[in-house]
């Protein structure tokens, strides 16, 4: 099953690596990640999307507690939580087809950012089950590169990663 | 102040008297401000003994020691005694001199990644950019190592900052918001701690290694006692009970004693203070965690459940929660065990116990036995790796001292450099170091440290001439299939001895063995005992 992690740690350089040393050195399954500062600036946030069991998840849990860069970390269950990933997508796109794709965009809230004669980039910013389902549909115009920045995600409500429970 | 300085006020701060290194360009620095700093230096042969003398030295002080090293090979060769002593829960601080900082990325001399190679095996690790964050680094560093389950922490300084100058000061505590080890048993947890202990016919506790860590053994004592529970040992646990103690069964595992591992599996309730399941412990955790009810105590959240499914987890100190529990217990009786225990004498009185000598060969389970009886009773013995070490893991009784080794690397080279480390911090104390032959040739160049720096550590030699251990499990697992196991060519070690003016024996008759342990304990100076052993002894 996969499961989103919100990770709060330390600011400073070694601290990814350290976090994705012990994804591998334990073979934990990594299917995203990503990495931002925080409203404090001497946080980072990394969300991680991983693959596995319950028992996979609590060791995952309290294996990144082990390291003393990790400031506090919660498991967002799915029902609990808002996700985001950004993708950019470069397609073959010509005069015949570009109204196709201008449609697609409309209906899948995504936008049109860039345009030349052969191509159209395309971005939108949803859940990664939405997005595969765009390139799905966008695969048969023919797709140059897909770049996407791994899931972001928070909790729904009022609650913070910092609420007391 | 020089940057170089208070690295040795930091530690010096710290309480640290002894240091074990070896130096080169990237550290010299550190080195010079160690003249006149009061730290008494003592100069390994290899990189990898300072760690292990560290180690010993931690162990049996129960606080951080340090180990330094250059940059470079120098750093790269203390990995191994990192790696054993994270294994191994040992509270270290590892200092490396780094090539400075502008150069660093650029694989220049000497040059090595050192922060990136130990990742998987410290606790921590910093490497140094500014100068002024000595003190709080070595604040945290010491902090870090030394408390919640302990570990080695890394510093690596490159040469410019030690260079700098800096206004010195130390800082009095430690804020790590990303660090907060908890320390008492959640109360709710020891509650039904209680009512598993009442409610056992057939309760057994499994001693670790933890519990030296934060010195419970007076209280796993009285547990046992109070209770009338059986206690067992994983391999670090060895010696948290005196050995004779009579609820004191012996060690458990693959290479353990065969009444300690019926006592695990046949138990209704399986109480692990300390000890973490290890594969070598407990070889098929899934069987055991259906058929007796565990409580599991460690200071490390992540041990529990990680090998085996505890139905009563509870993290905290050992020696906290141990009281926690005997407070609860106050008044209190807990008996109804006798049948269980009576079971158990009688498996144990059965156990035989082998005494055949072949011939020309010193029976080494004999031999240690024989050792025990004339052992000041805080003797601290260090078993390498090997058949030596369960010889002496099984045979040699622990009183009111230590038996040390490893457990959770099985590093070969582990006991000269650990006994270095256990005199220097207990220099009227007994220490011997229990090797093998293969062995011994992994660290036979610290001979040259123990007479420099006057170290009388005893070291006895079983020799078999065969890594004797790997020569079993080829004579059972692959049909007697030798291979690289025989170790001609080794030297007449106690001529070796004799080079570096290091008092040496050789025995091969049991008749000899009496006088030889009388020689090697009333002997001023280090000892080299050396036990010919048959390549057939068996390690059980
Ligand atoms: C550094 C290292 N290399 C290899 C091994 C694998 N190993 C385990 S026991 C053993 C044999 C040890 O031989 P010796 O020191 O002579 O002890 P004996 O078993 O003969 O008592 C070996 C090679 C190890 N544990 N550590
Ligand atoms: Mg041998």
């Amino acid at each position: 099953m996969k499961r989103t992690i919100s990770i709060l740690v330390e600011n400073h350089p070694g601290v990814l690596s350290r976090i994705s040393g012990l994804f591998s050195r334990r073979s934990f399954n990594i299917e995203s990640l990503a990495v931002g500062v925080t409203e404090d600036s001497t946080m980072s946030r990394i969300t991680i999307v991983v693959d596995g069991s319950d028992y996979t998840v609590e060791q995952v849990e309290k294996q990144l507690n082990k390291l003393i860069d990790v400031i506090k970390l919660k498991t967002l269950e799915p029902d609990e939580l808002i996700s985001r990933e950004l993708m950019l997508v470069k397609v073959a796109a010509g005069a015949d087809n570009r109204g196709d794709i201008i449609n697609i965009a409309k209906v899948m809230d995504a936008k049109i950012c860039d345009i030349t004669r052969t191509t159209m980039t395309i971005e939108a910013s949803e859940t990664t089950e939405k997005l595969d389902n765009m390139l799905e549909i966008l695969r048969p115009y023919g797709i140059r590169e897909v770049v996407r920045t791994g899931t972001i995600a928070t909790q729904k409500g009022s609650d913070t990663i910092n609420t007391k429970k | 102040m020089k940057a170089a300085q208070a690295m040795t006020e930091c530690l010096k701060r710290e309480g640290v008297k002894d240091i074990f290194g070896y130096p080169g360009a990237a550290i010299c620095p550190f080195y010079d401000a160690l003249v006149g700093s009061g730290i008494r230096h003592i100069l390994v042969r290899e990189e990898q003994n300072a760690a292990h003398a560290a180690s010993g030295y931690a162990r049996v002080t129960g606080k951080p020691a340090v180990c330094v090293a250059t940059s470079g090979p120098g750093a790269t060769n203390l990995i191994t005694g990192i790696a054993t002593a994270y294994s191994d829960s040992v509270p270290m601080v590892a200092i490396t001199g780094q090539v400075v900082s502008e150069l660093l990325g650029r694989d220049v001399f000497q040059e090595a990644d050192i922060t990136g190679a130990v990742e998987p095996f410290v606790k921590h690790s910093y490497l140094v950019k500014n100068a002024e964050d000595i003190p709080r680094i070595f604040k945290e560093a010491f902090y870090i190592a030394g408390t919640g389950r302990p570990g080695p922490v890394l510093i690596d300084v490159p040469m410019d900052v030690q260079n700098k100058e800096i206004e010195f000061s130390y800082p009095e505590s430690v804020s790590i918001r990303g660090y907060k080890p908890s320390v008492k048993g959640h109360p709710l947890q020891i509650k039904r701690v209680i009512s598993a202990i009442k409610e056992a016919k057939k309760p057994i506790i499994c001693a670790g290694g933890g519990l030296f860590a934060t010195g419970a053994r007076e209280e796993l004592r009285r547990l046992a006692e109070t209770c009338h529970i059986p206690v067992i040992t994983t391999m670090m646990g060895i010696g948290a009970i005196p050995t004779a103690h009579p609820l004191h069964y012996g060690m458990l595992g693959t290479h353990g004693r065969r009444v300690a591992n019926t006592a695990v599996n046949e138990s209704d309730l399986l109480i692990l203070i300390g000890a973490r399941v290890g594969d070598r412990a407990v070889t098929a955790p899934g069987t055991l965690q259906q058929r007796t009810k565990i409580i599991h105590i460690d200071i490390d959240p992540a041990e529990i459940g990680k090998n085996m499914e505890a139905q009563i987890p509870l993290v905290g100190d050992a020696r906290i929660i141990l009281n926690q529990i005997l407070d609860a217990f106050e008044g209190d009786s807990c008996g109804g065990h006798e049948e269980w225990i009576e079971t158990l004498n009688a498996l144990k009185a059965k156990e035989p116990v082998q005494e055949s000598y072949p011939d020309g060969s010193i029976n080494p389970k004999a031999f240690l036995r024989k050792l025990s009886a004339h052992t000041e009773e805080d003797c601290v013995v260090v078993a390498d790796v090997g058949q030596n070490q369960i010889w002496t893991a099984n045979y040699f009784e622990v009183k009111k001292g230590r038996l040390l080794t490893t457990g959770g690397m099985g590093t070969m080279g582990y006991s000269v450099g650990a006994a270095e480390g256990v005199k220097t911090a207990l220099p009227d104390t007994q220490v011997i170091a229990v090797c093998g032959d293969g062995s011994f040739q992994m660290q036979m160049m610290e001979l040259g440290t123990i007479c420099q720096h006057h170290i009388p550590v005893k070291i006895i030699v079983m020799k078999n001439n065969r890594l004797g251990m790997v020569r079993e499990l080829q004579k059972n697992m692959y049909h007697e299939n030798y291979s690289g196991v025989d170790l001609t060519g080794s030297p007449d070690f106690v001529k070796i001895a004799q080079a570096y003016g290091i008092e040496s024996m050789r025995i091969s008759r049991a008749e000899e063995e009496e006088k030889a342990v009388q020689t090697l304990l009333q002997s001023a100076g280090p000892f080299l005992l050396e036990c010919d052993v048959s390549p057939e002894e068996s390690t059980l």
